[in-house]
């Protein structure tokens, strides 16, 4: 029986493995090399040693022979940090856009759990509708509301306010994140809530807890595991997002993942600073994400005990 | 009677539709026979062809000319046609490798580069006869000065598209120094791509847009910070929305696109600055490891038919080098100065050549310190990294003390 499962168990093992762990240590490979600049025996060359090599052979008129080679290096992780004010950035709006995200989904979340069966089926249908759309698409749609001359002022017009200036701000950027992601905080927060019972709540209030107690002494610190889960699928992909802010932040409010895109798709094509930058975030995101854990296994004891 | 009536209607129609086929059928040229086209037929050859997006002439139920299907019809050989967005998504994509290609169509500064890094194959010209159609003015330059590896596909220019009830007539459209006036602040949009954003101070400040100088390339850093407050956002194809709606009043963009966006908003007009712009070229290249080189410079061949050349140059609205295809166009666009400007205005553009590694890495730190703007700190991340362990360890400490006393 044993053997069986493990049997099982491979084809998933195998698809970790090549789609998960091989790409992380490439990232960590990419990282930590740099290519350098080496003379026909492989050794490495500084820069005052190359210039004096080339001036050499233009001399003696021969033509020089160079190789390159893959060094370890500690450089790409110091030049990340060069840029640690889009990281900083990043990670302030996505930590907006996700408290946010929690103070409208939380409710949201607790009502449609206490809804009829049927009622909770098409409240979650409807909570998913948006998501049927292309990603691209609806932050496209985003641009043309926004505008100066988007539909949005375009109403406030008819009033005689405006026109606000709502595109390319830090604000719009926030927007697009919390539109794009609620239903990721929405959807853990539901299936958490929808597990506990109606008793327990009735229990604590046979009990003498008031409406507020219910909240924060029963439901609250039961649906601690979605909070930490919601936070996790909210915060992980506003933090490394590039669309979004290159669309609506009209490229003036650059973020992590347009960092990154600019090393593999820019200019100046350097996937190791690239990688190194991943890197940084990867371990930013880790970190981030311990602490919400703990947050929350402390929780789950304070209520078993 | 109504019938007849209809009838005659109908016929007449046939007979003028079959007509207007004819007329320009006669005015179109043929394909010449000038290699065998087919020599490949029937070996089972396929041609894996990697070209921008919109780059092509394709069947859309309104233009009827599909340039990859008359070619498979008139050579047998099968064409895998794929698009990408950037010179630097191509130049990734083959860096990497795990991806073969026949025929690329890179843009002048890029096939500079991978000339400089030995990833082209020099073409075998006389497989490309066609060659010679093509404009003296597009051969040897500063790109290919051997005219060994590429054959140009399209050109075109930068210049500034305004929107002339936006735009002040008293204020000189035709300098780059517009894009600076304050009047307009909020109201500009700029390159989100450094090299045409760099090239456009440049040339502003008087310097050439293939600068080394790291002075100079910090002084146009300073332009674009001082612009930045300007700008309302930094784009590419979101131009396109947004000049057309009446977003901007002024914007920098290619030349074969202003004349798409002046056709869907007549209000939007062209200017090229006469301090001087960037004459770009997309040119046909083969890259190293093509399985089949010969069928490529067949196909490339193709590509510079009078024919062929024509209906790209239709479809597309960018620019073609051969002088031979504007006898065909409509006279509409062959004598728009946007498309084909004068020997002046052409003189006095500079084409983009492959900067050194050291400059395109300097220009990509300048580009991310402008975007972002603000005075970067080296020692937040640290900092945040230490906070946050910090947290983490506090809490498993606390948790620990309050385990204790539970028990």
């Amino acid at each position: 029986m044993n053997k069986k499962s493990k049997l099982a168990a491979a084809p998933y093992l195998l698809w970790m493995i090549v789609f998960i762990i091989v790409p992380l240590l490439l990232i960590a490979v990419f990282a930590f090399t740099t290519t350098a600049t080496c003379d026909a025996d492989g050794n490495v060359l500084s820069e005052e040693e190359l210039a004096e090599y080339l001036a050499e052979c233009e001399e003696n008129e021969v033509e020089p022979v160079l190789t390159e080679k893959n060094i370890f290096t500690f450089q790409n992780i110091l030049d990340v940090s060069k840029y640690s004010t889009v990281l900083v950035n990043s990670a302030w709006l996505a930590l907006i856009a996700t408290a946010i995200c929690l103070v409208i989904a939380y409710p949201l979340a607790y009502m449609i759990s206490r809804m009829f069966y049927s009622r909770q089926k098409l409240a979650l249908m409807l909570v998913m509708l948006p998501m049927w759309m292309n990603f691209l698409l609806r932050t496209y749609a985003w641009m043309t509301l926004l505008e100066r001359n988007g539909l949005i002022n375009k109403f406030f017009g008819l009033f005689g306010i405006g026109p606000f200036n709502m595109i390319n701000t830090q604000g719009a950027v926030v927007l697009g994140m919390i539109y794009n992601y609620l239903p990721f905080m929405i959807l853990p927060l539901y299936s958490v809530m929808t597990k506990i019972d109606d008793r327990t709540i009735e229990a604590a209030q046979d009990l003498g807890a008031n409406g507020w107690q219910v909240i924060s002494r029963v439901v609250m610190p039961l649906s601690m595991p979605g909070v930490a889960s919601g936070i996790t699928m909210v915060f992980v992909p506003s933090v490394s997002t590039f669309i979004i802010s290159r669309m609506l932040g009209g490229g003036t409010n650059m973020l992590i993942g347009d960092l990154i895109d600019l090393q593999f798709l820019g200019n100046a094509y350097n996937p190791n600073l690239g990688a190194a930058i991943s890197l940084v975030l990867m371990v930013f995101i880790f970190l981030c994400m311990s602490i919400t854990n703990q947050l929350d296994n402390e929780d789950m004891e304070g209520v078993l005990l | 009677m109504k019938l007849k009536k209809s009838a005659i209607l109908l016929v007449s129609s046939l007979i003028v539709t079959s007509f207007m086929t004819l007329s320009t059928a006669a005015e179109e040229p043929e394909y010449s026979n000038s290699v065998d086209w087919n020599k490949f037929r029937d070996r089972n050859v396929t041609l894996n062809v990697y070209n921008w997006g919109e780059y092509i002439s394709v069947d859309d139920g309104e233009n009827l000319y599909d340039t990859n299907r008359e070619f498979e019809e008139l050579t047998g050989i099968k064409v895998n046609y794929t698009n990408f967005a950037s010179n630097e998504e191509l130049y990734a994509k083959l860096k990497n490798g795990g991806s073969s290609y026949d025929i690329i169509i890179p843009s002048d500064y890029m096939i500079a580069r991978m000339i400089n890094e030995d990833m082209l194959e020099k073409l075998d010209f006389s497989n490309i006869p066609n060659y010679s159609l093509i404009m003296d003015k597009f051969k040897g330059i500063d790109y290919d000065p051997t005219e060994e590896y590429s054959v140009p596909y399209m050109w075109g220019m930068v210049g500034i598209i305004y929107n002339t009830t936006l735009v002040d007539p008293e204020d000189d459209v035709y300098s780059w120094s517009i894009l600076w006036n304050e009047k307009y602040a909020n109201n500009i949009l700029m390159f989100s791509n450094s090299r045409d954003a760099f090239a456009i101070a440049c040339k502003y400040l008087g310097y050439s847009m293939n600068t080394t100088d790291e002075q100079e390339l910090r002084n146009a850093a300073a332009a674009l910070t001082n612009q930045k407050l300007l700008v309302q956002a930094y784009v590419m194809d979101e131009i396109f929305d947004k000049m057309t709606g009446g977003e901007a009043a002024l914007a920098p963009y290619y030349a074969g696109d202003a004349i798409t966006m002046i056709g869907d908003n007549p209000d939007l007009a062209y200017a090229v600055p006469r301090e001087g712009t960037n004459l770009f070229v997309d040119a046909m290249c083969i890259p190293k490891g093509a399985k089949n080189k010969e069928a490529a410079e067949m196909y490339i061949n193709f590509m510079c038919e009078t024919k062929t050349a024509l209906h790209n140059c239709e479809y597309i609205g960018y620019s073609t080098p051969q002088s031979e295809v504007s006898e065909y166009l409509d006279p509409e666009l062959a004598t728009n100065p946007i498309a084909y400007p004068d020997e002046a205005t052409l003189e006095n553009t500079e084409a983009f050549i492959a900067l050194p590694d050291d400059t395109t890495k300097l220009m990509d730190e300048l580009w991310t310190s402008i975007l972002t703007a603000n005075s970067s700190a080296p020692w937040t991340i640290p900092v945040f990294l230490i906070a946050c362990l910090g947290a983490s360890i506090c809490i498993n400490v606390t948790r620990a003390r309050k385990k204790k006393r539970g028990n």
